[in-house]
Order: structure tokens, then C-alpha cells, then sequence
């Protein structure tokens, strides 16, 4: 079992929410409790993963909700926090908007290994396996100012080597020549 | 306080319940959680602050046939599973923490 201190969290979490122009949720309480369940996830499976999820146990099923998960950023974009509330956008932390439920955007498929999958439905889940898997979107953007090159649905909303704002970003438009 | 109760799905499978007493007692509510989920948090402080009897299983510290079992409670009644998820009366599911419908389903 790791050993780690909840300052460090949430050092950890305070550093990452200023480097992506995020906040930390601004219910003390609120935070206070998420930051315990990471961890107590991190002590337990040896990373931190999301709180709010049920996680397998085994990284290589949980890699997508380590926090930072790999829904925050399309989260905190569409609903100014992501799913657990750890991370919230300026709104939602000076309180003009009040904190509401973010639906899970986890693919079904994903969720599922954190089960016991020796189950016969397992043959109907396949359709909606399909139908998530065209749902991502992700795009290769570029930093016009500092040429910081991310993968992702969305530029971040600051960039986090220049802090040049989202409008600076710009797609990367790939074209693949075939030679003969 | 707390006080175990079992519950039973076609006899077979028993879960382990934590009870939590409370005046409003004439709805049968049941709440799975995450032991580190904040919004399960604020479920388990809203319905304590009100006063409402409910059963919970923190889903993460569950067995693992228990965790499929609930997985499928909750698929059967047409909700996503996520948490906290909050059954009411066997048949209203409310997914994460919706301070009105909770109200609503318990008349409140």
C-alpha cells in the first residue's frame, strides 16, 4: 500500500487545474471528500482514479479514469465540471452557476471491466459498444503562438506551456499521400 | 447506528445492506455508492439531514459477484450505472444526486 499525504493531492490537483486554466471545486467539503477518495484509490490500487467511478483495479482497464481522466476536458467544456467535480471552470467556481450532476460519457464498453463480464449480456451490449465508439472525436490542435501540438474533442482552454487562450488554437488538417 | 439487512434476488444472491434509520421511514429507499464518491456523500447527508430511512452498499468495497449483481438491478430498472443511484419504492431510479426528484419520489 503507497502512502500519501491529501496535501499532496491536492498539490497535485492545484498544479494541474492552474497549468489547464481549471479550479478546484469550491465547496471545501466537497473537495475535501474528493480529494480523500483519491486517495484512498491511489493507497488501494496504486493510482488515482476517479472517485466517482468504480474502478477494476487493474491500470490497464482503469488508464482512461486516472485522474485527470480522459473526460475532463470535454466535461469541464460542456458542463463547467467534469464528472467527479474535482475540476470546475471559473463559472462554476465564483458560483455564478450552481454544481449539478455531469452525466458519464464513459463508454459502456469501458465501464464494463470493472465487472464481473462473464455474463451473458455481453452479446446485447455489442450494438451500443459501436455506437460509442464513433461518438469520439478527437483531433490533433496546435498553439499558433507556441506551437504546442495536443490530441484531443477540444483545444484546452488555455495552453498550458504559452497560457495562450483556446482561440489561438488551431486544427491540424492530415492528408495522407499514398506513392507508388 | 448502524444494522445489517439482506437482501434477496430469486434466492439465490444476498447483499449486505447498511441501514440507516431515520423517521421518514414509509418508502423503501436504497442507495448504492462509491465509499469515495463526493456526490454519494452528499446523497447519504441529504437523506440523513431529512431524516429519511435507507439502506446502502458502498459498491467498491462489494464482492465481486455482489458488484455484477447490482449492475444488473440497476440495468434492469433502465438506469445508467453510475453512482450514486438511488432506488425508491423498487421501481423509481434516480441517478446521481437530484435533490428534487429524491423530494418528489418521497413526497417531501
Amino acid at each position: 500500500m503507497t502512502e500519501i499525504s491529501l496535501e499532496k493531492i491536492k498539490e497535485r490537483a492545484e498544479i494541474d487545474a492552474k497549468r489547464n486554466g481549471y479550479y478546484l471545486n469550491p465547496d471545501p467539503k466537497f473537495l475535501k471528500s474528493l480529494l480523500q477518495g483519491l486517495k484512498k484509490n491511489e493507497e488501494r490500487y496504486n493510482y488515482p482514479s476517479c472517485p466517482c467511478r468504480l474502478a477494476s483495479g487493474k491500470i490497464e482497464f482503469d488508464k482512461d479514469i486516472i485522474c485527470p481522466c480522459d473526460y475532463r476536458d470535454v466535461d469541464v467544456i460542456e458542463f463547467g465540471a467534469c464528472y467527479c467535480a474535482l475540476y470546475v471552470d471559473e463559472k462554476m467556481h465564483t458560483g455564478t452557476i450552481e454544481l449539478s450532476p455531469v452525466p458519464e460519457r464513459r463508454p459502456l464498453e469501458k465501464q464494463a471491466k470493472s465487472y464481473d463480464s462473464t455474463t451473458k449480456e455481453d452479446q446485447t451490449k455489442k450494438s451500443e459498444i459501436i455506437e460509442e465508439a464513433k461518438v469520439s472525436k478527437l483531433k490533433l490542435w496546435f498553439c499558433e503562438q507556441c506551437g504546442y501540438v495536443v490530441y484531443r474533442d477540444e483545444p484546452p482552454l488555455i495552453c498550458p506551456i504559452c497560457r495562450a487562450k483556446k482561440e489561438m488554437f488551431s486544427k491540424i488538417k492530415t492528408q495522407i499521400i499514398y506513392s507508388s | 447506528m448502524v444494522i445489517f439487512w439482506v437482501y434477496q434476488k430469486d434466492n439465490s444472491d444476498i447483499m449486505q445492506f447498511s441501514k440507516i434509520p431515520g423517521i421518514r421511514n414509509e418508502h423503501k429507499v436504497i442507495l448504492f455508492a462509491l465509499s469515495t464518491c463526493g456526490w454519494c456523500k452528499l446523497v447519504k447527508q441529504f437523506l440523513m439531514e431529512n431524516e429519511v430511512e435507507y439502506d446502502y452498499i458502498d459498491i467498491d468495497l462489494s464482492e465481486e459477484n455482489e458488484k455484477e449483481e447490482i449492475r444488473q438491478i440497476i440495468r434492469d430498472r433502465g438506469g445508467s450505472v453510475s453512482f450514486p443511484t438511488t432506488i425508491i419504492d423498487n421501481k423509481i431510479l434516480i441517478t446521481g444526486f437530484r435533490k428534487d426528484k429524491i423530494k418528489e419520489a418521497l413526497n417531501f
